[in-house]
Order: C-alpha cells, then sequence, then structure tokens
C-alpha cells in the first residue's frame, strides 16, 4: 500500500511538472506546480521528513505560489495566452541536453540501486529520532544548537531581501 | 716557487674604465668643460702605467718565471663550460700592458692639443679610454672568451672612434666597413674557440697550452683546423690578407685614433692572439706557414699600394699593414720574439709617425682656417682643401722643424736603419725568415724592407721638403709648430723609436750582449720552441744563399739606407717631384694608386653578390612570405575573434544551454 | 563504488525518490531553456530547487539529519530569492513593458 503511494506522488509529480512546463498560460502554470508540491510533500512524508513536508506545502505551495500568482496579476499576464515556447531548433537542443544530462544522472543512480522491494530499514535512523524528540524537534534541536549562527545569518539574509525587494519594486520617484 | 704577487691587477683595467665612465658622463653633463677630460683622459692612464711598470718591476726582480692568474669572478657556468674572469699577468701580458698604456698615455696627451677645439672632446676621451679598458682586458684576459671580450670591445671602441665625426656620412660608412670586415674574421675566432672547447673541455690559456703537446697530434686536422680559423681572426684584427681594406678607410677617425688603435695597439692584437697561442701553431706546421706566407704577401702588397698614395694617413695605414706583416712572418716561423720585439718598436715609431702626421694635418687645417691668404692648396685640383694631402703639404720643414726631426726619426727607424730601434726589430725578423723559414717569405720579406724604405722617404720629402704648396704655392705665412702638449710627447717616442731597439741585440753583432726582452719572453715560448724542436725543427744559421746574421743584417741596412738616399735624390730634383705630384691617370702607377683595385674586387664578388641575396630576401622572403604569413595570421586571429564574438549573443539562455551541455559533459567524464 | 554503497543504503523509497528528482531537475532546466515568458522561468528554477530538495531528503534518509536542515535553508534562500526576483522582474517590466526574456540582453557588450 505504502509503495503504491510512494509510486503514485512521484508519478503525480513527474506529470504535474511536465503539464506545468508546457502550459502556456501562467496561472495554469502556478497551479501545477502547487499540486507538484502537493506530490513532492506526500513523497517527503513517506520519506520520515514530516516537518519538511509541512513546510513545503506552507512555504512553497502556499506563500511563494501566492506571491508568484501576484505578480502575474501585476503585470496583466492572467491571460496571457501569447505562446512563449521557443522554436524546433531550441526544442530539439533543449531537449538532447536534457536527455545527455538525465543520462549521465541515470547512470550514476543506477549504478547503485538494488531494485529490490527489501524490508524498509532506511529510515529506521530518523524514526528512532522522531520517537525520541518528535517530528519538529528531531529539526528544531540541531538547527537551535549546532547551526543556530547559520540560522541567525539566515534571518539576516530574509532581512535583506526583504529591503531589497522594497527597493527594487518600488516606483522610481514616487 | 712564485714569489710574485700581482699589485692590484683589476686596477689596472678599473682606471680607464673609470675614466671612461667620468667622461662618458662628461659628454652629458658638463658637454664643454675641456678641463676635466683633459685631467682625467691622460690621468687614469698615466696612473695605469705606473700601476703596470710596478708590477712589471715587482715580476721582474722577484725573478718570477710562472704566469700569475688573478681570479676575479666566474662569468659563465654551464655544464662543464665554466668561464671566469681571470687576469693573467705573465711576461708577454705585461710587455703589451707597458705599450698599450705608456704609449696611449702619450697619445691621450697628444690629443688633448689635437682635439682641443672639437665639440666632442669629453666624447672623445670617453670612448678613448673605453678602448684602452677593453684593450687591456684583451691582452690581460687570461682565457679565450675573456680575450674576446676585449677582442670585440676594442673593435667596438675603433668602429665608435672611426665614425667619431658621424656627421660625415662617409666616416660613418668607413666605422661600418671596419666593424663588418672584422666580423668575418671574428667568425673564425668563435669556431675556433668551439673547437678548442670540444678538444680540450676548457678555454683557459694555460691548460690549453700545457695539454696540447700531448692531446693534439702534431700537425693533424684538428690543431690545424683550430690555428687556422684564429688566424682567420688575426687577418680581421690584424688587417692581413684578405681582410685588411678596413684599415686604409679606417684613417677617417681622428689622427691619435689612428696612431693608437689602428697603429700601436688594437691591429696588434693579432700578434698577441698568436703569440699567446704559440704553442697550438708550433704544432702545425701548415697553420705557420700560411701566416708566414700571408704575411709576406702582406707586407710586400701594402708597401707597393703605399709608394703610390698621397694621403699622409694612408700611406702610414699601408705601411702598418705592411708592418703588420712582418710580425706575422716573424711568429710564423717560429720566432715569436722576433714577432714581439717588432710589435713593440712598430708601436713606437708607427705612433711617432701617425702623431706627427697629426701635428702637420693639424697645422695645416689651422693655417688654412685662421690664414688671410686665399688658396687652400692649389686650386682646380682634386685635392684643393684636402689637409691630409701630402700635394697639399711641402716644404714644412721651414715652419715645423721639430716635427720634421721627429719623423725623420721615426722614418729612418722603420726603414731599419742602425742604429734605430727598427733595425733590430725588423732585421730579427728578415734573418730568421731566412732562417727558420723558407726562401720565398726570406726574399719577400728584404724586397719589402726596401720598398718600406723608399715609400716612407717619398712621403717625407713630399711633405716636409721642396716648395710649400699649402696655400697654392704661396709663401706658407700662418703655418707653425705644433703646440708643446703635441710636441712632447712626440720628443718622447722619437727618444723611443731612436733607443727601444736596445733591448734585444743578436749576439752575433759587434755589439754590446743585451738580451733583456728574450730572456724576459723566453718562458713564454719556451714551450713552443721546445714542440717545435721535439718535432725536428733544426736551424742553420745561415740565410738561404749563405752568410751568417752579421752580414745580412749589415747588407740589409745598407740597403735601406740605400733606398732612403735614392729616393731623396729622386724626389729633390724639381721635374720628378712634379711629375710625382701629378694625379696617376693609368699603367702600373694608376693600379697601385688603384690599390690593386681590391675595394672594386670585393664591391664586384662578394657585396655585389650578396646585395642581390639580401634584395631577394628583402622583396620575396620578408615581404612576400614573411610580412604575409603574419599579416595572415592577424586576419585570421580577427575572423576568429568575430567568430567567437557572434558567440556572445547576450542570450541567457544560450549561455544556459552551453553551461548544462558542460556539466553533463564533466559528470560524464568523472563518472 | 563508493556512491553506490550510498545509494542502496537509502533504501527503495530513496532511490525512487534521487531518480525523481533527477527527472524533475531536468524537466525543470528543459523549461528554463525553452521558455521566453520570465515568469515562466522562474517557476521552471523553482522546480528546479524542489527537485534538489526531493534528493536531499532522500539521502538524509541514511545519512542523517542535516539533509533535512539543508532543505530547510535551502527553502529559506528560496523565498529571498523568490521575492527579490519577482521584484526584479516588476522593475524589468516597468522598464521594458514586456516580459520577454530575448528582450533583455544586458550581458552582451
Amino acid at each position: 500500500m505504502s509503495d503504491f503511494l510512494f509510486y503514485a506522488f512521484a508519478t503525480g509529480s513527474v506529470l504535474g511538472a511536465i503539464m506545468m512546463v508546457t502550459r502556456r498560460n501562467p496561472v495554469s502554470a502556478v497551479i501545477l506546480l502547487v499540486g507538484v508540491f502537493f506530490s513532492v510533500s506526500g513523497m517527503f512524508l513517506m520519506l520520515d521528513a514530516h516537518y519538511i513536508a509541512a513546510i513545503n506545502v506552507i512555504l512553497y505551495g502556499g506563500a511563494i505560489m501566492v506571491l508568484f500568482l501576484f505578480v502575474i496579476m501585476l503585470l496583466n499576464q492572467g491571460h496571457a495566452t501569447w505562446n512563449d515556447m521557443r522554436g524546433p531548433a531550441t526544442t530539439l537542443l533543449a531537449g538532447s541536453a536534457g536527455v545527455a544530462f538525465l543520462a549521465v544522472l541515470s547512470h550514476r543512480i543506477a549504478d547503485g540501486t538494488t531494485y529490490a522491494p527489501t524490508v524498509d530499514q532506511a529510515g529506521q535512523a530518523l524514526r528512532a529520532q522522531a520517537q525520541e524528540m518528535g517530528i519538529i524537534g528531531m529539526v528544531a534541536r540541531p538547527l537551535f544548537t549546532d547551526y543556530a549562527i547559520v540560522l541567525q545569518v539566515t534571518g539576516v539574509l530574509l532581512l535583506a531581501a526583504m529591503v531589497g525587494t522594497i527597493v527594487l519594486a518600488r516606483k522610481r520617484g514616487g | 716557487m712564485n714569489l710574485y704577487e700581482p699589485v692590484f691587477p683589476s686596477l689596472i683595467l678599473a682606471l680607464p674604465l673609470v675614466g671612461a665612465v667620468v667622461n662618458g658622463m662628461g659628454a652629458f653633463l658638463w658637454k664643454d668643460n675641456k678641463i676635466i677630460p683633459s685631467v682625467v683622459g691622460p690621468g687614469v692612464l698615466v696612473a695605469a702605467f705606473a700601476l703596470t711598470a710596478l708590477n712589471t718591476v715587482l715580476f721582474w726582480r722577484m725573478g718570477a718565471h710562472d704566469p700569475s692568474v688573478t681570479g676575479l669572478w666566474t662569468w659563465i657556468e654551464s655544464g662543464d663550460l665554466r668561464v671566469a674572469i681571470d687576469l693573467q699577468l705573465d711576461q708577454l701580458s705585461l710587455l703589451m700592458c707597458m705599450v698599450i698604456t705608456g704609449v696611449g698615455s702619450l697619445i691621450h696627451v697628444y690629443s688633448v692639443g689635437y682635439m682641443k677645439s672639437d665639440p666632442g672632446f669629453s666624447r672623445y676621451f670617453a670612448y678613448l679610454n673605453l678602448f684602452v679598458f677593453f684593450m687591456l682586458i684583451l691582452v690581460l684576459g687570461a682565457s679565450f672568451p675573456v680575450m674576446f671580450v676585449g677582442w670585440e670591445g676594442v673593435g667596438l671602441c675603433s668602429y665608435l672612434l672611426i665614425g667619431f665625426w658621424y656627421e660625415n656620412r662617409e666616416y660613418a660608412s668607413a666605422g661600418k666597413k671596419a666593424f663588418i670586415v672584422n666580423r668575418i674574421g671574428d667568425a673564425g675566432f668563435l669556431v675556433a674557440m668551439f673547437l678548442l672547447f670540444g678538444a680540450f673541455g676548457t678555454l683557459d690559456f694555460i691548460p690549453i697550452m700545457e695539454a696540447a703537446p700531448g692531446s693534439l697530434a702534431y700537425g693533424g686536422l684538428l690543431v690545424t683546423g683550430i690555428t687556422l680559423l684564429l688566424f682567420a681572426g688575426c687577418t680581421g684584427k690584424s688587417a692581413q690578407i684578405p681582410l685588411f681594406t678596413w684599415l686604409p678607410d679606417a684613417m677617417a677617425g681622428p689622427t691619435p685614433v689612428s696612431a693608437l688603435i689602428h697603429a700601436a695597439t688594437m691591429v696588434t692584437a693579432g700578434v698577441y692572439l698568436v703569440a699567446r697561442s704559440s704553442v697550438l701553431f708550433a704544432l702545425s706546421p701548415v697553420a705557420q706557414t700560411t701566416v708566414a706566407v700571408v704575411g709576406a704577401a702582406t707586407a710586400l702588397f701594402a708597401g707597393t699600394i703605399a709608394i703610390k698614395q698621397y694621403d699622409i694617413k694612408k700611406i702610414l695605414a699601408y705601411s702598418t699593414i705592411s708592418q703588420l706583416g712582418y710580425m706575422f712572418v716573424a711568429v710564423g716561423v717560429g720566432a715569436f720574439t722576433a714577432g714581439v720585439f717588432h710589435l713593440m718598436t712598430h708601436a713606437f715609431f708607427k705612433a711617432l709617425l701617425f702623431l706627427g702626421a697629426g701635428a702637420v694635418i693639424h697645422g695645416v687645417a689651422h693655417a688654412w682656417n685662421h690664414g688671410d691668404e686665399g688658396n687652400q692648396g692649389a686650386a682646380d685640383t682634386p685635392w684643393a682643401g684636402d689637409p691630409n694631402d701630402v700635394r697639399n703639404h711641402g716644404g714644412l720643414r721651414k715652419f715645423m722643424p721639430l716635427t720634421w726631426v721627429f719623423m725623420w726619426v721615426a722614418t729612418l727607424a722603420i726603414a731599419g736603419v742602425f742604429p734605430f730601434a727598427g733595425f733590430f726589430s725588423k732585421d730579427e725578423i728578415v734573418w730568421y725568415a731566412g732562417v727558420m723559414g723558407n726562401p720565398a717569405v726570406w726574399a719577400v720579406s728584404l724586397s719589402a724592407a726596401i720598398l718600406t724604405a723608399v715609400y716612407m722617404t717619398r712621403m717625407m720629402m713630399l711633405c716636409f721638403h721642396g716648395n710649400n704648396r699649402t696655400f697654392g704655392g704661396g709663401s706658407g705665412g700662418g703655418l707653425h709648430e705644433a703646440p708643446p702638449v703635441m710636441w712632447v710627447p712626440l720628443a718622447v717616442l722619437a727618444v723611443l723609436s731612436l733607443v727601444g731597439g736596445w733591448v734585444n741585440i743578436p749576439s752575433s753583432l759587434p755589439l754590446p750582449d743585451i738580451h733583456i726582452l728574450g730572456d724576459w719572453l723566453h718562458p713564454v715560448f719556451a714551450q713552443a720552441e721546445a714542440v717545435a724542436e721535439a718535432h725536428g725543427a733544426h736551424h742553420e744559421y745561415v740565410s738561404p744563399v749563405g752568410g751568417g746574421e752579421a752580414l745580412w743584417a749589415g747588407i740589409s741596412t745598407l740597403l735601406a739606407i740605400a733606398a732612403v738616399i735614392a729616393g731623396f735624390l729622386w724626389l729633390r730634383g724639381s721635374r720628378s717631384r712634379a711629375a710625382e705630384l701629378a694625379q696617376p691617370a693609368g699603367g702600373v702607377s694608376g693600379f697601385l694608386h688603384g690599390k690593386w683595385y681590391i675595394d672594386e674586387l670585393y664591391d664586384r664578388v662578394v657585396v655585389g653578390p650578396l646585395q642581390a641575396i639580401w634584395r631577394v630576401c628583402w622583396t620575396i622572403v620578408d615581404d612576400g612570405i614573411i610580412d604575409r604569413a603574419v599579416n595572415g595570421a592577424g586576419q585570421a586571429v580577427r575572423v576568429l575573434g568575430w567568430v567567437g564574438g557572434q558567440l556572445q549573443t547576450g542570450r541567457v539562455t544560450a549561455y544556459l544551454l552551453v553551461f548544462m551541455l558542460g556539466a553533463a559533459l564533466v559528470l560524464g567524464i568523472l563518472t | 563504488m563508493n556512491e553506490a554503497g550510498g545509494l542502496a543504503a537509502l533504501g527503495l523509497h530513496g532511490q525512487i525518490a534521487v531518480f525523481t528528482s533527477a527527472v524533475l531537475f531536468v524537466i525543470g532546466a528543459i523549461g528554463v531553456l525553452m521558455r521566453r515568458n520570465v515568469i515562466m522561468v522562474f517557476m521552471c528554477i523553482e522546480l528546479m530547487l524542489t527537485a534538489g530538495n526531493v534528493a536531499l531528503v532522500a539521502f538524509s534518509r541514511a545519512h542523517g539529519i542535516e539533509g533535512h536542515i539543508m532543505v530547510f535553508f535551502v527553502m529559506a534562500v528560496a523565498a529571498a530569492e523568490a521575492a527579490v526576483g519577482l521584484a526584479i522582474i516588476v522593475a524589468i517590466f516597468r522598464h521594458y513593458g514586456v516580459v520577454d526574456l530575448d528582450r533583455f540582453r544586458l550581458l552582451r557588450w
């Protein structure tokens, strides 16, 4: 059952991504991208990353995608139906580059893949940690101890991004 | 045990160099100041002479026998090759240094007067000091490469001083000619050095000379090749057949330069080289014969040309070539001491002749510039206005009595009249040419000796006797004796020309038995003489046609005196003098006046074809191939650059595409 | 191969997740190359970032909690990047009046 669900999420995310990339209308693409994020969050759940799954939905699926929608509306691209796909030459080049890249990645992944539907031992350490500290605690503990400084710097980064955004988006001479 | 320790040998070198630097700076900084160069220029030379004399006296008094080598620093070290800047003080180099700094000092003093009104006064002394520096390196160097540095350096200074008045195009090209002709010989010197290094693995004199008799086969191909190539260098530097043509043209420089460089010192470098390599030459009879034959031929050949020249300096130049030929005859037959002896006496009387000629030229030019009579020599003649031309002189005895006396002393000396210096040195050479050489060389040397007397007498007669022609047959007012700063060095040289020969008197002559020079130089040439003896050189001390040395010395001095008197009588009559003064048109005299047309021959045979080849190189190879290749390369780069520029579309997408392909490639390679 | 052993340690789900991550990444990259609309290109970049996150979470199963921490920071940076990026797009749109990537050739001299 859980295998089937996992395959479904994986397939769903890939199909959603393909559809999203090929949508002409940006709004449809945003909605499909949200779908992809949901599928990916499902995979996260089954990979014992509950907290990540949650913030993925909240942050990406919620906040960032909404920001995208706002900008699409702001720039009047909501009904944009102009064909922004490139010509066949670029398609061919991009496709072959993508295939080459995927081939290289797959080759490396396939090297180490076992294909055996073994009893899933891999997540046991994570599950033990979740048992011990809770699903948030297992992320929060290192975050506020080992990575405290990085966390602070990230805060500064976000502040800088905020200030930069305001400066950039402000109307000149306004 | 060598008790002798050299006293500041490097200071002997450093003094002229300091002088050159100071005067060189002066040429830029205090151009019009004539006092500093007048003091520094001769001053450093006199100091160097004093130091050399001190070293020589010490060397003698300590009874030193072996050369003393002072190492300064390592110059080149590469693999097996090690060349050190070493100074070798021995009997030969000390004698050379004495001549260079001694005669050099006198000529420097003389130059103060001669160049008095020249705007390049300081520059002149800078060059002259630099020349002495390089000449001292040449004779003091303890290895062939160091000697070669001096060899090239004196060539450079010679070039600079020949073209001293570089505004005159003809003078400047005379400098170039000297430089280029010398390069031909230097190529031989260089190849000889390569061969020497290949054979001995070192280039220092002492090890080579010690190892040579053991490791080189007597008369072998290698030693013959080395010595002949060395001699090729000598023919360039010492103006022997076939590379002599530069020396007459070199008279374009100031006359004291001709005296110092082109008579007394630099041109004798070839003789010094042969003497220094005496062991090598002793090992190769073929090379020795070549040297002797070339020397004899040059002596006769240059003498015949000198007999029909009118430029007083050219007469002396050909005389120098002829006398250098004598020195090569001596070293060629193995009489190294006689060669060096003649080198020394020749330095005295030839410097005197040149300086005297300079006084004449200076006087004539000065009279023309300041006299109020109009004509500069006979009007409507090709030689009008040329202070060097003896046809513009004549009767100068009245105006320049001191110079006249000194010049006659030098003339008798060079002609080989007893008891002047030339008698002893030249007679010895002619004698040894007969004893150790072959009859032909002996006969040629003897006839060249008579020629010497003839052309020198002719020069003296045309210059100092008869009527004065300086102002086209006028009274000659305005001509006067040279100032003391000029005639005092002449006087010193005249004394040396008189007594300079009394240091080496053949024991067979009924004279006091003095062998100072022979004893002094004996250790240097002992090895070469040993080699010659070991290989069966055995000399009957009789001339090729019989008779001993005393007899032939008498005969030759009588011949010289007869030639002088004959010349005197020949040109005393006004008719024969007038005929002698006319420009020779053709026949033998025209041929001799035209210097056997050797320059023209070289122009046709060597220079013309070379220019044709260079024209081909220029128009076809350079313009056609090299320029096109270079320009084509430039064009190709431009096209490539344009193509590369087109790749820079500015489209982020294109960059990303390339980036992705590159990332795939890198990942693929890393796998 | 050292990495191969590491990959096997991810378990079946982990391995599939890594492969999915590669596919998503390539789809995003092709999207970036194919689209001219700046907003679409930007969304494709977000997709590529997510693909990276998937791989990090997958590897985290064998290598400890650090993968999760990394994803957390990636998301924070992605949020900042999205905000600034969208602000730039707005500014560019104001200037040029279009969102066509090919119209912006600021990288050419």
